[in-house]
């Protein structure tokens, strides 16, 4: 099927295009150009199966629970407008070749601009509501990167910026009232949804959905009053404007007009709030066209009147008026991308868009001229072109409408007033660019542009002209396949003929044009000109109103920050824990607080003075952590090992084995962090403020508060019988279907072990994130200096621990026969390791404990015999045991989709082995030694990094003081420490 | 027993709060491991209080929580131990950097001027 083709070619080609090399002018423009000539070929071959069969579909199952599919669905509307996204955009890519300046990166033009092209193909061929509003979004997006394209440029970022924000939030609208309608309907699918118009449109709900979908419309057709983000737009390269603010995007928003026609339309608000702003856009845009000084913000303020003619039309609820509107959205496309695109040559060959510079021009330029002059002639509905026919349709339904008899005669006024209006800036390009005095002071001598950059206007041009020759012949088949869809199925008796009779709308044509022609010969030059800075009786600047809107949202969200956020971290906790234990304060008197009536476990004298010790050392540890940080440490230290030793009391093997090796390799950090930490004495510290004192003061009453509140709410629980939850499934399928009687481990690693591996991944990134971290750590000044008790040592002592170098350095050092322990104790506490890892399944031990034992093992290591030494024989790579780590953790879950079970299922393996006998081997054996390795690489890591800084700082400054020693050319600087001689100078430290 | 494990519980948690709304960064620190501890136990009492009756399948023990301690709360008070550890890492880290750039071990880099 060619259907979704339509939609992925575009994007795949997309993402080629951005692959191009930057200056790839031909290969990006000429790919972009086949695959955009590709889909208009595809689009155009479908035209007989949607003539025929009316609709054709491709579905995909998308979110069937939701009863959401991916439908591409094309009828003839669909149909007409992906030939102009597809068609136009071909032409426009053609014409970006001979536009874009080699400097500027044209693949990522051609990139956004197929890209853009998908999405629009993607709206018009959406088979249900929500996935039209997701390409909606999507061709917001890359507007706004089109529209931004000259990102150096600051009315391209701050015309992208609001049309990003004018269209979003519209598109945000649009999904609240597509929503709502897919509520009411049942369903999102469009055939749903227009096959039930009367039930919405007497529904309590229509209309609150039609503001919302209007409000989506209007902001992308740009119709009053969110019209302002259109002329600034026009900061994009013109061969965006031509594509997305004449044929593709801009229509959007009257497409969607005309997809809901037949579900929405007819009621009287549809009439008032469709109709009133289509009338107001038309004048105000038509108006404000004829004051401009800039070629593309004429053409921008016409555009937005013209679709507010379509508007206006498709807001009349009559069937012909919404063919009328299909054909006026045709015409549009085709002479207003070709005048956008006689514009941007104009603008290449002169250099200027200045209207007031640029007259004159025929002469130079007569071919271009001739094009533009047509176009223009298109656009202002002269006979003989596709804009008069169109035109005409429009002038007949003001006329023949019946309304309020107040309606009834403005309307004709209105639509004869914007022809006037439109006559005299279709003069303005046609007239005041090419005729008149001979220019002079352009930035460039005119000149005609390449041949090829003319191709596409000529094409376009061609097709203004043959529309508006033999309407019937050419167009009269495809209008009534597009026409077809949106009045419902049966078309209204229309006429495409040029000659109608002398009747009512050709007058107002007439009228139109003769007062027109007089206007501009009576304002003529004076219309660019200073005193119409702005055009005249336009009360309201919509982009004043919007910067003001941005302004103001942005000072009260300023406001409301600077009230309700507080930067500084110390408040932020305590809040936290106010609020904590206030919540649990309200979670207690909602249920109520008593004892409970479990069987206590009588408290022996041991314990009790074991936790004595554990409860002073951690009173302890508050009161020294301030000044006697090393003191402090020492006691958190004893309380952790009470801590341990409760784990131990209470049957929680595993838990005391885990919690020892994690105190031991905290102390190693906690010691390790000291190092950095700046001095702190008794005597330097000042006397506390009463500020200070009050402080105090409030933490203590919190701390003891949430302390007591803890203490409460523990012995309340230990006291009521505990639940007997989940955990008898655990302890009775431990067994028989983990494979291990250790049910601790076998929940680690293989009833939770998606938990187990999500926890490893954490502890993984961590570790990684403080490597990086400490990468670019800058040790403050006063830190990098050896400590003291390191400086008292002789230089001629060489220790291992301040610089060994070699083995005889090594050998010489303090530390001695700690080293020769240490080294002996490294292959035991791997054997342990392996012992704790092997009966983990089974006994208290596994991955975790096993991966700290060893980590433990190498840090002890670095303790005795200092990094440089170690890491002279020994390569650890820790970041690598953590990838490993997690691989194989990861294979083994994955492995079990292999065999067609779900991820982390465990498989266990019965092996018969000469000598031991049959031997259990459970694949969560693998994810265990997946978590070992996690566990070992990460400690190390973090641990190394940290130890790392002290080598790295004080290179860093050795080598600088060397530097500093050679300019000199002086001696060493001597220092003392307690009176004995020291180190002049570090030695030099290699590597 | 109970008592005397509550009070501890309370007592551990009061230390940490007092020291991590503390100013300087070492306080913090400890503050955050006493809580963690304080935590820890309160989590693993959540179970139930035992002597002798780890959870390790024996053979004609029945399976539930008057025979065995609850394993749930230690599976997953092991891994807070574990993970633990890393964030206490981290944080470290993040303070000796802040330390590096404020020039201070405060918190905020310096003391509330308001």
């Amino acid at each position: 099927m060619e259907l979704p083709l339509l939609i992925l070619l575009p994007f795949v080609g997309s993402v080629i295009a951005s692959l191009f090399p930057t200056h790839a002018r031909n290969a990006a423009s000429g790919f972009a150009g086949i695959v955009a000539l590709a889909v208009t070929i595809l689009v155009a071959r479908l035209y007989p199966e949607v003539q025929a069969q009316g609709v054709v579909q491709w579905r995909l199952a998308w979110l069937p629970t939701l009863g959401l599919d991916f439908v591409v669905r094309l009828d003839g509307l669909a149909w007409m407008f992906a030939l102009l996204a597809a068609g136009i955009g071909c032409l426009v890519t053609f014409y970006a070749r001979y536009y874009m300046s080699p400097e500027d990166p044209v693949p990522r033009f051609f990139a956004f601009l197929l890209a853009f092209m998908g999405a629009m193909l993607g709206v018009v061929t959406a088979g249900n509501l929500v996935q039209l509003v997701f390409f909606w979004e999507v061709t917001s997006i890359y507007s706004f990167l089109l529209i931004g394209y000259w990102h150096h440029r600051r009315d391209a970022r701050r015309g992208a910026y609001m049309s990003l924000a004018v269209t979003g939030t519209g598109g945000f609208l649009l999904l609240a009232g597509v929503l709502l309608l897919g509520r009411v309907v049942g369903s999102y699918d469009l055939d749903a949804v227009l096959g039930q118009g009367a039930a919405i449109r007497e529904h309590a709900l229509y209309p609150l959905i039609l503001a919302l979908v209007l409000a989506g419309a209007f902001t992308k057709s740009a119709q009053f009053p969110f019209h302002f983000w259109l002329p600034h737009a026009m900061a994009a390269p013109t061969p965006v404007s031509a594509y997305l603010h004449s044929a593709a995007m801009v229509k959007v928003g009257v497409f969607l007009l005309m997809r809901l026609w037949s579900a929405l339309a007819g009621t009287e608000a549809w009439f008032i709030a469709v109709s009133g702003a289509g009338a107001v856009t038309l004048l105000l845009g038509a108006w404000c066209a004829m004051f401009q000084r800039d070629l593309k913000g004429l053409l921008a303020y016409s555009t937005m009147s013209h679709l507010g003619l379509i508007t206006l039309l498709l807001g009349l609820g009559s069937p012909l008026a919404a063919v009328a509107a299909v054909f006026h959205a045709m015409n549009h496309a085709t002479f207003k991308s070709s005048l956008f695109m006689a514009a941007g040559i104009i603008d290449h060959e002169t250099g200027t868009r200045d209207m007031r510079r640029l007259h004159g021009l025929f002469r130079a330029m007569p071919i271009t001229g001739t094009l533009a002059i047509v176009a223009s002639a298109a656009m202002a509905g002269v006979p003989l072109l596709n804009g008069f026919l169109s035109k005409e349709m429009f002038f007949a339904e003001t006329f023949y409408l019946v309304a309020h008899p107040a309606i009834q005669y403005a309307l004709p006024l209105v639509a004869t007033l914007a022809g006037t209006f439109a006559v005299v800036y279709a003069l303005r390009v046609a007239h005041g660019i090419f005729f008149g005095e001979p220019p002079d002071r352009l930035p460039h001598p005119p000149h005609e542009p390449v041949r090829w950059m003319r191709v596409p206007i000529e094409l376009l041009v061609l097709a203004c002209i043959a529309v508006g020759v033999a309407p019937a012949l050419v167009i009269g088949d495809v209008l009534a396949t597009a026409a077809r869809p949106v009045v419902g199925g049966t078309l209204p008796h229309y006429d495409l003929a040029l000659w109608h009779g002398f009747n009512a709308p050709l007058l107002m044509s007439l009228l139109a044009t003769v007062g027109g022609l007089l206007l501009y010969r009576a304002l003529g030059g004076r219309l660019g000109s200073a005193r119409f800075d702005v055009p005249p009786f336009v009360p309201i600047d919509g982009q004043r109103l919007f910067e003001r809107t941005l302004a103001w949202g942005d000072r009260m969200a300023r406001a409301l920050a600077r009230r309700i956020v507080v930067r500084r971290l110390q408040p932020q906790i305590a809040w936290m824990i106010v609020l904590a234990t206030i919540g649990a304060a309200l979670a207690v008197r909602e249920t109520g607080l008593q004892w409970g009536d479990r069987q206590r476990v009588a408290g022996t004298f041991a314990v009790a003075a074991l936790w004595t010790v554990g409860v002073a050392s951690a009173v302890a540890a508050a009161w020294l952590a301030k000044l006697h940080r090393f003191a402090a440490l020492t006691m958190l230290g004893v309380t952790g090992l009470m801590v341990c030793i409760t784990f131990v009391l209470f049957s929680a093997p595993d838990l005391a084995l885990t919690q020892l090796v994690v105190e031991s390799v905290t102390v190693v950090l906690f010691l390790l962090g000291l190092r950095w930490l700046p001095k702190r004495q008794p005597g330097l510290a000042p006397e506390a403020s009463p500020r200070q004192r009050l402080r105090r003061a409030r933490d203590l009453v919190l701390a003891v508060a949430a302390g007591a509140g803890l203490a409460t709410l523990s012995y309340a629980l230990l006291t009521r019988p505990a639940p007997q939850s989940i955990s008898p499934f655990f302890l009775d399928r431990a067994l028989p279907e983990g494979g291990g009687t250790n049910v601790i481990n076998v929940m680690l690693v293989d009833f939770r072990s998606f938990d187990t591996l999500g926890e490893i991944t954490v502890l993984g990134a961590a570790a990684l994130t403080v490597y990086a971290l400490l990468r670019r750590f800058r040790p403050p000044r006063e830190a990098i200096a050896m400590p003291a008790q390191q400086r008292v040592v002789l230089e001629v002592a060489a220790t291992d621990l301040v610089a060994p170098q070699t083995d005889a350095a090594a050998l010489t050092g303090y530390l001695k026969v700690p080293a020769v322990l240490a080294r002996l104790m490294l292959p035991l506490a791997v054997l342990v390791a392996l012992h704790l890892f092997l009966r983990g399944h089974n006994l208290p031990g596994g991955g975790f404990v096993a991966g700290l034992v060893v980590a433990i093992a190498f840090i002890m290591q670095y303790l005795v015999a200092g990094a440089s030494w170690i890491e002279a024989r020994l390569t650890l790579n820790p970041a690598r045991w953590i990838a490993v780590g997690l691989l194989t953790a990861t294979l083994t879950g994955a492995g079990a989709w292999a065999v067609g079970y779900p991820f982390l299922t465990t498989h266990t393996a019965h092996v018969d082995l000469p000598l031991v006998g049959e031997m259990h081997i459970p694949s969560a054996l693998f994810f265990d030694v997946g978590v070992f390795a996690v566990v070992t690489g990460s400690t190390l890591l973090v641990l190394l990094a940290l130890a790392h800084q002290s080598i790295r700082a004080r290179r860093a400054q050795a080598a600088a003081r060397a530097d500093a020693l050679a300019a000199a050319g002086t001696a060493a600087i001597a220092t003392t420490a307690a009176g004995a001689p020291v180190a002049t100078t570090l030695r030099p430290v290699e590597g | 027993m109970e008592i005397l494990l509550s009070i501890a519980i309370g007592v551990l948690g009061a230390c940490g709060v007092w020291l991590v709304l503390r100013p300087r960064t070492f306080q913090v620190l400890m503050g955050l491991s006493l809580l963690s501890y304080a935590v820890n136990l309160f989590l693993f009492s959540m179970g139930s209080l035992s002597i002798g009756h780890e959870p390790i399948v024996a053979p004609g023990r029945t399976a539930d929580l008057a025979h065995y301690t609850d394993p749930m709360v230690q599976a997953l008070v092991l891994t807070a131990i574990v993970i633990g550890f890393a964030t206490t890492a981290l944080f470290l880290v993040v303070l000796l950097a802040l330390r590096g750039l404020s020039d201070s071990d405060h918190v905020d880099g310096e003391a509330d001027p308001s």
